[in-house]
């Protein structure tokens, strides 16, 4: 194994995969290193995420793909112990090493977690939360997107009549969808998402799912997850994740059916 | 043998703890009763309404109005000066320092010993400071030194509400574009302030019923106080001076004024519960 990854890494190279359908990189990461207090988490990350793509990051638990998705809006801040090492360039520009405000940045990405956190707000107050934190007031404007992005998550139709209801009355399948709502509000370019179903049941993972599929007309999507069914559902980019590392990245076509490292040909087969 | 001792061992501990805690409620019910008893006696509509007359150790008429408004004045305006101070420090905790928990904790750790500290020590260190500025006795003195005393109860009552407080609804916040600030005053504050009543009210309990932090700072006198200038009476140091007052009628009067104080707390208390089963709920 020991040899396999040093070949591999000796012959990653940022713009090497991209294969005929990928567009040029909205997300590109260059030699990131992430240490906690004993441990490394993160070893060497040379990664590029294509636009309007959903990119996953596939791998066993534990593998560090979620702090690699953190690490991309920079939750890591709020751990002391995690170090970062490296650039992550997010539209040319590297947010490790930046002197731009980092609540500007965050606003390019929408996030949503493992299991919903709706604010403590009422369901339109969840969606435009982030519109007036960019100061937008006019309250038309907020109506109008407080509509189109609960239609942007079908979910619409089944709280209309209840906007003005706490966002914790609603299911936890609706309370998901909101939260993916409400970060499409704040106009992103990048949807990051970390296991977004894990918590939910198979009909509310189901419309997650076919949402992503929409949204990655006008979204680069990231999707952590350790459902290799959902990621041969969804993935057009798949980056193979083994304590740390990348293993191997490629077009998901490429990765499913002809996979060149015996890790993720044993994952493959596994499941782990 | 073994199973014979571990029967007798729960049995034991059963009876034991039963036996104490009875006798701890037993206790308890024995001072309502004994304040109960004497004060109903001397309890009258003229004892809330007037102010004491023919002078405080000695008289028999009046009432103990001045000592009622006095600790209201003084409780609500601590509980108000307190919360003020508490509420940034307890979001500075739990929003902030949420990355630091070892600062956060030895923050906890100090909160813990203030709140240890004795009534009488705020008291004598307030009055020090007062003496060295040539202030004397008045309300605003012991607002101030009350306020200081119950914001550790404060605090640490905030706190525990809000370390139950998930990371991942900061992550939220944060991955909208909200700063620490905004996190701190939009999302934690709205989420908490429900559960927040309990911690103000137990920080009011402490603050009206204290009367070593108030003896050197308020002081004491027999009028309603009309500025916050002027010295003012409290229940406590109320019952404090009626008790010893070798007249026997004025002793009565201190169970009066011990009973008003205690129905006071109590009734500040059973809200206290009825918040937090409402919060709960909802």
């Amino acid at each position: 194994m020991e040899q396999t990854t040093a070949t591999l890494k000796g012959i990653i190279h940022p713009y090497e995969h991209y294969g005929e359908g990928l567009t040029q990189p909205i997300v590109e990461v260059k030699g990131l290193n992430v240490f906690s207090k004993n441990a490394q988490i993160l070893k060497n990350i040379h990664l590029s995420v294509p636009k309007n793509k959903i990119t996953v990051l596939l791998g066993p638990s534990g593998c560090g793909k979620t702090t690699l998705l953190k690490c991309l809006n920079r939750l890591t801040d709020l751990y002391s112990d995690l170090r970062l090492d490296g650039s992550i360039f997010i539209d040319n520009e590297d947010i490790l090493n930046t002197p731009r405000d980092i609540t500007e940045i965050r606003q390019k990405m929408g996030l949503l977690l493992q299991r919903p956190f709706p604010l403590p707000m009422s369901i339109a107050g969840n969606i435009t939360y982030g519109l007036k934190l960019k100061g937008i007031r006019n309250k038309k404007i907020l109506e109008a997107k407080v509509e189109k992005h609960l239609r942007d998550v079908a979910l619409w139709d089944e709280v209309k009549d209840r906007l003005s209801h706490s966002a914790n009355s609603l299911s936890i399948g609706q309370q998901q969808r909101l939260c993916l709502a409400r970060g499409l509000a704040v106009e992103p370019e990048i949807i990051l998402a970390d296991e977004p179903t894990s918590a939910l049941d198979p009909i509310s993972s189901k419309v997650i799912e076919e949402e992503f599929i929409k949204l990655k007309n006008d979204y680069t999507i990231i999707l952590v997850t350790h459902i290799l069914r959902q990621a041969k559902r969804l993935a057009d980019y798949v980056v193979f994740m083994y304590y740390g590392e990348i293993v191997e990245h490629g077009d998901a076509e490429e990765i499913f059916n002809n996979p060149k490292t015996a890790l993720l040909k044993h994952y493959l087969e596994s499941g782990y | 043998m073994r199973k014979g001792k571990k029967r007798f061992e729960e049995k034991m501990f059963r009876y034991l703890s039963a036996g104490i805690t009875l006798f701890i409620v037993f206790l308890l019910l024995h001072i309502i009763w004994s304040i109960a008893s004497k004060g109903f006696a001397a309890l009258s509509w003229q004892m809330i309404t007037d102010e004491p007359k023919g002078g405080f150790y000695f008289g028999k008429e009046g009432g103990i109005l001045n000592a009622i408004a006095g600790s209201f004045y003084l409780a609500v305006a601590a509980t108000i000066l307190s919360f003020a101070i508490s509420l940034p420090v307890a979001l500075f905790i739990n929003v902030y320092l949420r990355k630091y928990p070892r600062r956060a904790n030895a923050i906890r750790f100090f909160l813990d010993v203030l709140w240890g500290i004795p009534s009488i020590v705020y008291g004598a260190f307030a009055f020090t400071i007062m003496m060295f500025a040539g202030l004397r006795t008045s309300l605003i003195a012991g607002i101030i030194t009350v306020a200081v005393m119950i914001a550790p109860i404060m605090i640490r009552a905030m706190d525990e509400v809000l370390k139950t407080i998930p990371i991942g609804l900061q992550e939220a916040a944060y991955a909208l574009g909200a700063t620490k600030t905004e996190t701190a005053f939009h999302i934690f504050l709205r989420k908490a302030l429900p559960a927040f009543a309990t911690a103000i009210l137990l920080a009011f309990g402490r603050g009206i019923g204290d009367a070593a932090s108030v003896l050197f700072t308020t002081g004491f006198t027999d009028y309603v106080p009309s500025s916050i200038q002027e010295p003012a009476a409290t229940l406590p140091l109320a019952i404090f001076f009626q008790l010893g007052s070798p007249v026997k009628e004025v002793q009565s009067r201190a169970y009066a004024a011990a009973l008003l104080l205690t129905i006071i707390i109590l009734v500040v208390s059973v809200l206290t519960r009825l918040l937090n089963r409402h919060t709960r709920q909802s």
